[in-house]
């Protein structure tokens, strides 16, 4: 490890993107400029040539979750069609500051998930077992190998949340969230991609079972195929079709503490206690709760939340005790029942779904933008699409996924 | 912190209670006649408004009774709560 007080942060392009006005048609709209929108239009451009693409955005460019999340990046799921796309989103991330000319700070500095009880100890060893049947690096560590990759965690016995053991993915680690959506949003727009900030869809244009386009607050807009990535409002603009989605929104938080010098080199994670943290490449602590317990649009979360995740922090990390709660947030996120993301066609014909991502979806972003795209300009569900269908809630295929996703991360 | 009206014990902080999710969503009445579609209905498919939303809570840390509230999902706001068995009241 190298300890650094101020790691050099790369300094910002000099051009990103530049706004555009809403032209009367497209190919392809995309609703929601977060990180899967905006790879979605970028893999439309980049791997189908189709450019005649706008993202309309309701707020500002990754306001919504993207530039909210605690930036977890891993692909160690238990089921094969999650290590199917998550892995797949990996591979990209691998080779992503290349692709896309620009620096995301994406470092794989590996990630536990802590167990704290005999059936944390089963899942994690059969999730390792399912991680490398399916060629994704997985070990399971016993409590000193633990301490030795992250020596400031409290291993001892006498606690409420004993350290029995982890799983650890290598390959896995943090990226800069904003720095993906503006690395993505700029290469988009370089292959003529319209960006469309501030530009609410209040509603789906259809003749019959097609959809044709969309209402916005500036206006309907046209478009041959309309392509949702509005992660938790997406319940809210299939409602005004009449399709329901399997979704429950939650606010979901994360917070800071002050810079401090490297404590933590790789990320922790654990289920049980609902905490989740790595240390910023700036030296902030960050850290993520668990959702509220109540459905909810306000973007802001409920303090027993992070009362409950700061006490577990601290029993984990003793000398986490002296630092500062800087900033609290809090993101709005779709929850499936079976804690798997929801991508395909729907029974509009020219209308997509990407949701479902809930508390996860940051790391899939390569992954599902790649995915996503091909289905949209194919007009079937990519083969790694196609097991996270919204049929499978009537034909019973669920991907349950709570043990490797009830945490939120 | 949300500050639930329990209809039996008054108002009380939200970590005193437990969540059930939508009211009145029925068990189906004849389950052996229900289809694939209408089963996912029922089990996996609720309402998720940005507005006004009627749902189930428990007073688990008191009498542990449930029963509805009307709460608005981005102001928070609880417009009303009623026992189990009876109608959603017509506010908001
Ligand atoms: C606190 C927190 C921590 C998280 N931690 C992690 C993590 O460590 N690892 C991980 O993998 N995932 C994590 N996630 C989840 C991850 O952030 C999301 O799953 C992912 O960002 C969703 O995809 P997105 O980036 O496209 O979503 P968003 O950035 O939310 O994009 C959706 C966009 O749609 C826009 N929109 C909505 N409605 C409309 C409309 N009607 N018209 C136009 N635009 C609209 C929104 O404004 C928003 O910008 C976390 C989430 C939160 C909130
Ligand atoms: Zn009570």
């Amino acid at each position: 490890m190298t300890w650094q007080l101020t790691p050099r942060l790369p300094a910002q392009p000099d051009f990103l993107w530049a706004e555009a006005e809403p032209k009367a048609s497209y190919d392809v709209i995309i609703v929601g400029a977060g990180g899967h929108g905006l790879a979605t239009a970028y893999y439309l451009a980049k791997n189908h040539g189709i450019t005649n693409v706008a993202v309309l955005e309701r707020g500002w460019l990754a306001g919504g979750n993207m530039a909210r999340n605690t930036t977890i990046i891993r692909s160690n799921y238990l089921w094969d069609e999650s290590a199917g796309i998550y892995e797949h989103a990996l591979k990209l991330w691998e080779g992503l500051e290349a692709d896309l000319d620009c620096e995301v700070a994406f470092s794989q500095r590996g990630v536990l998930n802590l167990a704290h009880s005999l059936g944390d100890v089963r899942e994690g060893r059969r999730r390792v077992n399912a991680n490398q049947l399916n060629g994704v690096d997985a070990e399971w560590l016993t409590p000193e190998d633990v301490q030795k990759i992250a020596p400031i965690l409290n291993i001892s016995t006498d606690v409420r949340y004993p350290v029995l053991g982890a799983t650890f993915q290598p390959r896995a680690g943090i990226a800069k969230h904003d720095w993906v959506a503006w690395g993505y949003a700029r290469a988009a727009h370089a292959m003529g991609v319209d960006l469309i900030q501030g530009c609410e869809v209040t509603g789906v244009l259809r003749e019959g079972d097609r959809v044709v386009g969309v209402d916005t607050v500036s206006g309907p807009i046209r478009a041959g195929r309309v392509a949702l990535a509005a992660a938790g409002h997406s319940s809210v603009i299939t409602a005004s079709l009449g399709l329901r989605l399997p979704l429950q929104s939650f606010p979901l938080q994360a917070l800071v503490s002050e810079l401090l010098e490297q404590v933590l080199d790789t990320v922790v994670m654990s289920n049980a206690v609902h905490v989740y943290v790595s240390q910023a490449h700036k030296g902030e602590l960050v850290m993520g709760a668990g959702i509220d317990g109540y459905v909810g649009y306000g973007q802001r979360g409920s303090f027993p939340v992070i009362e409950h995740q700061m006490a577990a922090a601290i029993e984990l990390f003793p000398i986490f005790a002296r630092a500062h709660v800087l900033r609290t947030w809090g993101g709005i996120v779709d929850v499936s029942p079976d804690a798997s993301p929801i991508v395909g066609l729907t029974p509009f014909e020219g209308l997509y779904v990407n949701c479902g991502w809930g508390t996860g979806g940051f790391k899939a972003t390569p992954g599902i933008g790649w995915v996503f795209a091909d289905t949209i300009a194919n007009d079937r569900p990519h083969p790694l699409a196609q097991p996270f269908a919204l049929a499978r809630f009537a034909d019973g295929a669920l991907i349950d996924e709570h043990g490797a996703a009830a945490v939120a991360h | 912190m949300l500050r639930i009206p329990c209809p039996w014990c008054g108002p009380r902080d939200e970590t005193e209670f437990c969540y059930g999710g939508q009211a009145h969503v029925p068990y189906p009445a004849d389950p052996s006649t229900v289809d694939d579609a209408d089963w996912a209905g029922y089990l996996f498919f609720r309402d998720n408004p940005k507005g006004w939303f009627a749902e189930r809570w428990m007073h688990r840390a008191g009498c542990q009774r449930w029963f509805n509230v009307v709460r608005h999902t981005v102001t928070y706001e609880i417009s009303a709560s009623y026992p189990p068995g009876t109608s959603r009241p017509d506010v908001a």
